[in-house]
Parts: structure tokens; sequence; C-alpha cells
């Protein structure tokens, strides 16, 4: 069942649009080159050019897009493996990414992580981890480390719903919570952790309200509307890097697709729910509120749908021509030598 | 040169390491006022503040991915689990990232940590709370296990460690702390992944490491009254492991027994065997024993405590047996 949120971002008398054309202009591509980007990975996958476990954002994007463009160069990401759009919407090179995913040397972990585990130093993009709820105890070491370092970063971690009742997750908020961490912790309701509904795995429905018990200010946010998202997300940060300390915000969005590529994601949700999600469609959504705002044409998406489809090709040549990585670079990076 | 505690011997290095280092911090249940589960860091919030001994939660995976997540940003945390058996519910941060992220990122992200824990039983801490368990983490590629068997190997490894760019686990052991030895003051520095023998031998070789170092010297030494020279070998670190070491002394002694506390299925001493025989088997004369502790959670009663752990009796009575050249019998027995 579809579920409303109760509090929208638009309250509280918190401006609709505040971006320039160039910066909605920028928004809107990335969120339509996610989503070719991961239908690319899709079909890649089913031609068996990508292996392992394959999650992907499709219907996620503004949720994504959203939240990462209110971060500043010196903050920190911590994701989790559904990850693709985390670390595009941060700006690292496609190509590397899609080479990541056919494992192939010159993806962002040289073909050693995978779909799962993309990786960005320069970028502060920390990594997307495989173990629900396990990327989470990091960010109270994040916090600590930018408040010890007395600087004003600000970690933006990953989290979604299923991770919620693990105890990683209550770990992590009481520590966060209980020293005032510069942490903005994002918390991705896809409405499934898998195959399960929300309302069948966690006690409460409402997920953004798990941060009461442990003092972090939250709120939910309709996370089918980049703006909203945005906003929350730009007030969170703020809130961290002036020293006010954590923040949760939810977003409340949907997956198209089924858990990872190997799942149809039809056998526990019907038609008719995906149907009603993809009439709030992500990127329509924004095109619709930009348009009407006389903010952007549809020139300009679809220069962005063509500027998306030549990255997105490219990225496939460039992994396809890839080698994979050397045999003898098995044991590589497995220690640092001579510390 | 100074007689320290294990325990002072291990203040010392955390001590010096902090002043020599702003980027160095020990996190953990009850490091601070506290003065630490078993007083390691006592008198350490005092010196240093508690903006670097921070007292945490009880919280094993958080603290553990703390330190990680702090390790990844520029700080070389020192977490403290306050025994090995609490480790049990932070192992998924130890194993599942720490463990990981050098290699599953190749080699764009480090994690210099140490998570420090006892190990072992005590007095009659009974069957949750004395448990051997760091070959659970030597099995695993991407961390270091050590673990000092004595107080100068206690200072010098941990120096170490904590300036070392690895996921290192440092295994210290509870009827340790109070164990006094000859400390070098100041910078004093061991390498990790370096056996050493701690008596020369002829006879036989016996490899052990932590406490049992100290209870096998103690049967090297009636086996010597016996007419048995033993030759103990220290291995300190379980990963990385120096089987040259060992396979040295065995070549010279053509007999070899693993000690240890923990459990002989499975444990360290199923490696070191293994090892053995692969590499040196035309230089056995005997088939390698391992001398552990028996196959039951570590029971309550005095009695039965000390009938499960490995004792100087027993070392002595197996080794003898090895020289006579009576076979080892099934683990149960």
């Amino acid at each position: 069942m579809v579920q409303q949120a109760e509090k929208t971002a638009t309250k509280g008398g918190r401006p609709r649009i505040h971006e320039s054309a160039d910066e909605l202009r920028h928004a809107h591509y990335l969120m339509v080159m996610i989503r070719r980007f991961e239908e690319k990975a899709f079909e890649m996958y089913t031609r068996a050019k990508i292996g392992g476990y394959c999650h992907l954002n499709i219907g996620e994007e503004a949720a994504v897009v959203g939240a990462v463009m209110p971060m500043r160069e010196n903050d920190w990401i911590i994701s989790y493996y559904r990850e693709h759009g985390h670390i595009l919407a941060r700006g690292t090179e496609p190509a590397a990414v899609m080479a990541e995913l056919y494992g192939r040397e010159t993806g962002v972990a040289g073909g050693r992580g995978g779909s799962m585990h993309l990786f960005d130093a320069e970028r502060r993009f920390l990594g997307g981890y495989g173990i629900v709820g396990g990327q989470m105890p990091l960010a109270i070491g994040t916090g600590l480390s930018s408040k010890y370092r007395q600087t004003d970063e600000v970690t933006l971690c990953f989290t979604a719903d299923g991770a919620t009742n693990i105890g990683s997750f209550h770990e992590s908020m009481n520590m966060i919570g209980l020293w005032k961490l510069p942490v903005v912790m994002y918390l991705v309701n896809n409405q499934y952790g898998m195959g399960m509904a929300v309302a069948r795995a966690s006690a409460i429905t409402d997920l953004w309200r798990k941060a009461d018990g442990y003092g972090i200010p939250s709120e939910r946010v309709d996370g089918m509307d980049f703006f909203a998202v945005k906003r929350a997300m730009e007030q969170a940060r703020e809130r961290a890097a002036r020293g006010d300390g954590p923040s949760l915000v939810e977003s409340n969005t949907y997956r198209y697709r089924g858990h990872s590529v190997a799942d149809a994601g039809r056998s526990y949700r019907t038609a008719e729910e995906i149907q009603e999600w993809r009439e709030r469609d992500p990127i329509g959504q924004f095109e619709k509120v930009v348009l009407e705002a006389g903010l952007l044409s549809e020139d300009d998406f679809h220069e962005n749908e063509l500027a998306a489809d030549r990255v997105v090709g490219e990225a496939v040549e460039f992994a396809d021509q890839s080698p994979q990585p050397a045999l003898d670079t098995l044991y590589e990076h497995l220690y640092v030598a001579d510390s | 040169m100074p007689e320290l505690t294990y325990r002072e011997a291990l203040r010392e290095a955390l001590r010096e390491e902090m002043q020599r280092d702003d980027r160095v911090i020990l996190m953990g249940e009850e490091v601070g006022s506290f003065g630490g589960s078993y007083k390691v860091s006592q008198g350490l919030v005092e010196e240093f503040g508690d903006r670097r001994i921070i007292d945490t939660p009880i919280a094993e995976e958080g603290i553990i991915g703390a330190g990680i997540g702090a390790a990844m940003t520029g700080l070389r945390p020192v977490c403290e689990i306050m025994t090995i058996n609490f480790l049990l519910v932070g192992i998924d941060q130890l194993v599942n990232n720490a463990a990981k992220i050098p290699y599953m990122f190749n080699g764009h992200a480090r994690v210099p940590l140490v998570v420090r824990t006892p190990s072992g039983a005590g007095h009659q801490l009974s069957c949750q709370h004395s448990q051997v368990l760091e070959v659970w983490c030597a099995y695993v590629p991407g961390m270091y296990v050590v673990a000092p068997g004595t107080p100068a190997d206690a200072k010098g490894m941990l120096k170490t460690a904590i300036r070392d760019d690895n996921p290192i686990l440092f295994v210290e052991n509870v009827l340790l702390y109070n164990e006094s030895g000859e400390v070098p003051a100041g910078e004093h520095l061991v390498p990790l992944g370096q056996a050493v023998v701690r008596r020369k031998g002829s006879d036989v070789t016996l490899v052990t490491y932590s406490r049992m170092v100290g209870v096998t010297l103690q049967a090297a030494e009636r086996l010597a009254g016996d007419g048995i020279d033993a030759e103990v070998v220290d291995l300190r670190s379980l990963r990385p492991l120096d089987i040259e070491t060992v396979l040295g002394s065995v070549r010279k002694t053509n007999r070899a027994a693993f000690v240890e506390e923990g459990w002989r299925s499975y444990g360290v001493g199923a490696e070191i065997a293994a090892q053995i025989q692969e590499l040196a088997f035309d230089d056995l004369d005997h088939p390698v024993e391992r001398i552990a502790g028996k196959e039951v959670p570590l029971p309550y009663a005095t009695n039965l405590e000390a009938a499960a752990t490995p004792s100087v009796d027993g070392i002595v009575e197996r080794v003898t047996g090895m020289v006579e050249g009576r076979r080892p019998v099934a683990a149960s027995a």
C-alpha cells in the first residue's frame, strides 16, 4: 500500500525553488543520467556482462540527487549496496562506475568490489557496504573524526528501511545522538526490505520517529519530490555544520524494479501499486514543476537526455574495452606494506 | 631495566603513543574515569582528557565501527573491547568492514585501527567469559592478529601496532595483566609477525603464544629435570605468521607440539601442525601433537575449570610421552 507522507518539506516556510537554472539543469541531468545508467546496467546484467548482485536506483532518482547535491566538497558520504546513483550524483565518472560493475581494472575499485562496493576517495565517497546496517557505525567514526579535527565537515550516511530493524542502526543512532555528531542520517524508505513490506518488518511504520529514542530531530519527506528532499537535506546539513548536531531525514520513495536485478519485484507487490508510484515519477514531477515555473524548457530536458545517453553509451564502451584486473594483482592491497 | 606488569607495560605504550601522535585516541567501555575494566587505561583520562580517552556506551558494533570510520578519516584509534567474548557482538565490523575495506576498495582506503581485547580464562569467570576466540579472526585475511605473552612484548607490540596502517586485533590475556617482567623504557618497538625462541632445546619443539608461553616454559623446566630438553617458540603473532622460526626449530628437534589455551579442534595448533607436516614432513620423528583446552564451555567450579585448562602437569606428561614414542590419542579422551 502506498504510504502518504504526513510531513512534507514544504512546511515551515521553506522556499519551493531557490536553485539557479544551471543548478536545475544539472539536477535534471543527474536524475536522467542515473536512470539511463541503471537501465543500461539492467540490460548488461541480463546479457551477463555484469555479475553478482545488482541493486538499481530506478524510481529513487529524486531521493538520491536531492540528498547528495547539498553536500559540500569536504563532506563525507557513506552508503549501502544500492549506491550506483549515490556515487554518480557525487560526480564520479560513470565510465569508472560501469567498469566496476563489469569487474574491470579501470573500475572505481579496480574490479575488487563490484556493484555493492563503489568508492571514490577524491570525492570523499567512503564506499558502498553490503551488510544491512553495517555502514552506519562508520558514520559514528567519521563524525567523531570531523569533530576531533575541528572541521566543519558533515557526514551524509545513507541507510534504508530494512536497516532500521537491525542492532547497528540503534547503536549508531544512540552514539551519534549522545555525542551530537555532525551526521545527517538519510533513511531511504523504498517500502520494502527485499520482499518484506515495512509494516511486516517494523513495529512502527513512521520510521523517522525511531530517531526520537536517540534525541535526534527527524522528519519524513516525499522522496519522489526533488525539492522536498533537497530543502530538508540543506537544513539538516546546515544544522550539522553549525555544530547543532545530527538529524535524520526519512525519504519516502519507491524502486520500480525488484530488490536486485534477479528479482522481478512482482510476487510481493501489485501492478496497481507500482503504477501508482510511477504516476508520481520523480523525473516527471521535477520537469512539470520547473516547466511551470519557466526555469527550464523541453529543449533543456531533451539536451540532458541526449547527453545522458551519450555518457552512458560511452561508459559501456569504456567498460567493454577495459581489461580484467591482472592476475598478478590478486594479493594487492590486502595489507598496507611498510607502514 | 625497569620491571613492569603486563598491564603497566600496555599503559606505558598507550601513553607514549598518545604523547607522540595527537591522532591516537582510545575509546571503549569504561576506559575513562573507571580506568578500564582491567585498569589498563588507569590515569590516562586525567592526562589526556575525555577528548582523547573516550568512554562509550555498551555497544561493541558501534565502538569498532566508530574506530573504522575514524581511522578512514585521519585518526589512529585504539578501541578497547572489554573481553574477547564481547567481540562477538561487534565482529561484523571487524570481519566485514575493517578486514575488507583496504582490499575491496583497491587500496584507496586505509584502516589504521587497533582493537585491544583480553582473551582467556580468569578465575572462575565461567562459560561466557573465559573463551579464547582470536583464532576466529586469525582465519580472516585482511587483518592482523597478534598476542604478546610477556610485558616487554605487550609494550613493544602495542606501540608497533598503533603505528601500523592495517587493522589489528591486539589480544591481551586476563591472567597476564598482573605478571611482571623487564620492559625497556622509552622507544621499544617489537615487529609484528616475528616469532621468538624463548628457550633453546634439542629434543622437542613446543610452540605456543600468549599466557601459555609462561606455562610452557615452566613445563620445559620440569622436563629438563627429567632429562628432556625442550625448545619453546613463542609465536607472538597469529597473522602474519612466522612459520620459518617454527620450522627452523622442528628441523633441529624433529618433534613438535602446539600448546594453546583454546580448543583443540580447528584451533591455532591445527594450522601450525598442518604447516609443519606440509613443509617439514621429512624432519618429523613423531606426529605433531596439540595440547589444548578441553572441548567444553569453561565450567565454574575450581576443579572442573582446572581440569579443562592446559596445565604444567598436562604438558609434561604429554611431552614425555612424545619423547618415549607413545602415540597421541583422540581429543575427547
